[in-house]
């Protein structure tokens, strides 16, 4: 039955994909019967049910369905040229005044020079601990702003998973992407492994170093976390989902990204009630230089990578394949 | 460095008129890959490593990834191009 099903489904696509490139006349006639009877079927209100039968009626001859067709793609296609330059020399005129309106780069005068940035700059180091003073900023002094970010981006890879992800009542589909995965990956492709097989452990080992050091050097969570989710991209497409499906899956991806979100929410939520006010922290913020120094910012750092670094692989896996 | 600079922006203006007038989708995520690329090392020349690893690693890195899958997903690269079914009629 099921195969049944299957062929017919497949002829049909066949049918209108043929419509589509080569330009089939006659399910085109079909369709613009079917419209025709559907809009004129109102005015004669007697004779409808017979009107409403694609097909049956209005048998137009070819060439005048096809001018008519013809004629409409060339209006709305005009249309969305037009309406596409206009809309885009409107934002052109507004971000070029935007960009003129904005004070001189690297003026001290600017307005952003203000007591905020000097505190942040002069005792950020004493106070958080971080000697980059950026990782001091938006993990202790603005952690509250980046824990939006993360869950920013957990409700992205949230949107996505549910948009994209296929259930199990979509086997037949799931079969043909994975057929299609199998015939066009390029599985054994020697260039691109011999190349994955250098340069997945760097990307790896770099994306780690640059998370562990984030509060030391530039960098932190989000770009290591980049940069860990790409290697581990290459992997994939290099060697394909088996070996990758080992060590990460959905089960993987949904424990991960939920402990780390879970963790930095608990540890800088209180911002909510104390309004963006330091709370006494407990830990001790440790020699500035040193690796385990600066408080809770290098675990912060870690769980913000591994939220960015599952987001960016699950994203990649879903758009390709639909699962994980 | 001045010079390093502008010969950087006007490359990154030219990608981006490059990227609004190609017709191949192909060439214009390869070039916006590009001009992520020149924006990176932009903001290494403006003293803002930070934002040029996270450029780097997200303008040309992964973003460029979903846009090759996005683009194989709807059949507009690689070997099934036009022709994505192909092997069920067999």
């Amino acid at each position: 039955m099921a195969r049944v099903r299957n062929d017919f489904e497949g002829r049909r696509w066949q049918r209108f994909r043929a419509w589509l490139n080569e330009g089939d006349t006659s399910l085109d006639s079909l369709l613009m019967d079917a419209v025709d009877g559907r809009s004129s079927a109102p005015q004669p209100a007697p004779s409808a049910p017979e009107s409403a039968d694609p097909g049956a009626v209005n048998h137009l001859p070819l060439s005048a369905v096809q001018a008519r067709r013809a004629r409409a793609e060339k209006f709305s296609r005009g249309l969305y040229r037009t309406l596409a330059v206009l809309i885009c020399f409107g934002l052109i005129g507004v971000l070029l005044a935007t960009a003129a309106a904005l004070p001189p780069f690297g003026n001290p005068d600017n307005p952003v020079h203000n007591e905020v940035s000097r505190r942040y700059i002069e005792q950020g180091m004493a106070e958080t601990g971080a000697v980059n003073v950026v990782a001091g900023m938006i993990l202790d002094y603005r952690a509250f702003d980046t824990l939006g970010e993360s869950n920013v981006l957990f409700t992205a890879a949230c949107a996505v998973l549910i948009l994209l992800r296929l259930g199990v009542s979509d086997r037949v589909r799931r079969w043909e992407r994975d057929l299609d995965a199998r015939l066009y990956e390029p599985q054994n492709d020697a260039i691109l492994q011999t190349l994955a097989r250098f340069l997945t452990p760097m990307a790896l080992l770099f994306g780690f170093y640059i998370v562990l050091n984030g509060h030391l050097s530039p960098g932190g969570g989000f770009s290591g976390g980049a940069v860990m989710g790409a290697g581990l991209i290459l992997y994939l497409n290099a060697f394909g989902y088996e070996k990758t499906a080992r060590f990460m899956n959905y089960r993987v991806f949904q424990t991960a990204s939920c402990a780390a979100l879970t963790f930095y929410a608990a540890a800088k939520s209180y911002s909510f009630f104390t309004g963006a006010n330091h709370l006494p922290s407990f830990i001790n913020a440790g020699i500035p230089g040193m690796l385990f120094s600066a408080g809770l910012i290098p675990y912060l750092n870690i769980a913000v990578g591994l939220v960015v670094c599952c987001t960016m692989y699950a994203f990649y896996t879903l758009f390709r394949k639909g699962d994980m | 460095m001045q010079a390093l600079l502008i010969l950087l922006l006007v490359l990154v203006l030219a990608c981006a008129l490059a990227v609004a007038f190609t017709r191949d989708l192909l060439t214009c995520a390869v070039v916006f890959m590009a001009q992520s690329l020149m924006l990176a090392l932009i903001w290494v020349l403006l003293e803002s490593p930070d934002l040029a690893i996270t450029e780097a690693a997200v303008g040309a890195g992964v973003d460029s990834l979903l846009l090759f899958a996005v683009l194989k997903r709807i059949g507009a690269i690689g070997p099934g191009k036009g022709e994505r079914h192909g092997p069920r009629e067999k």
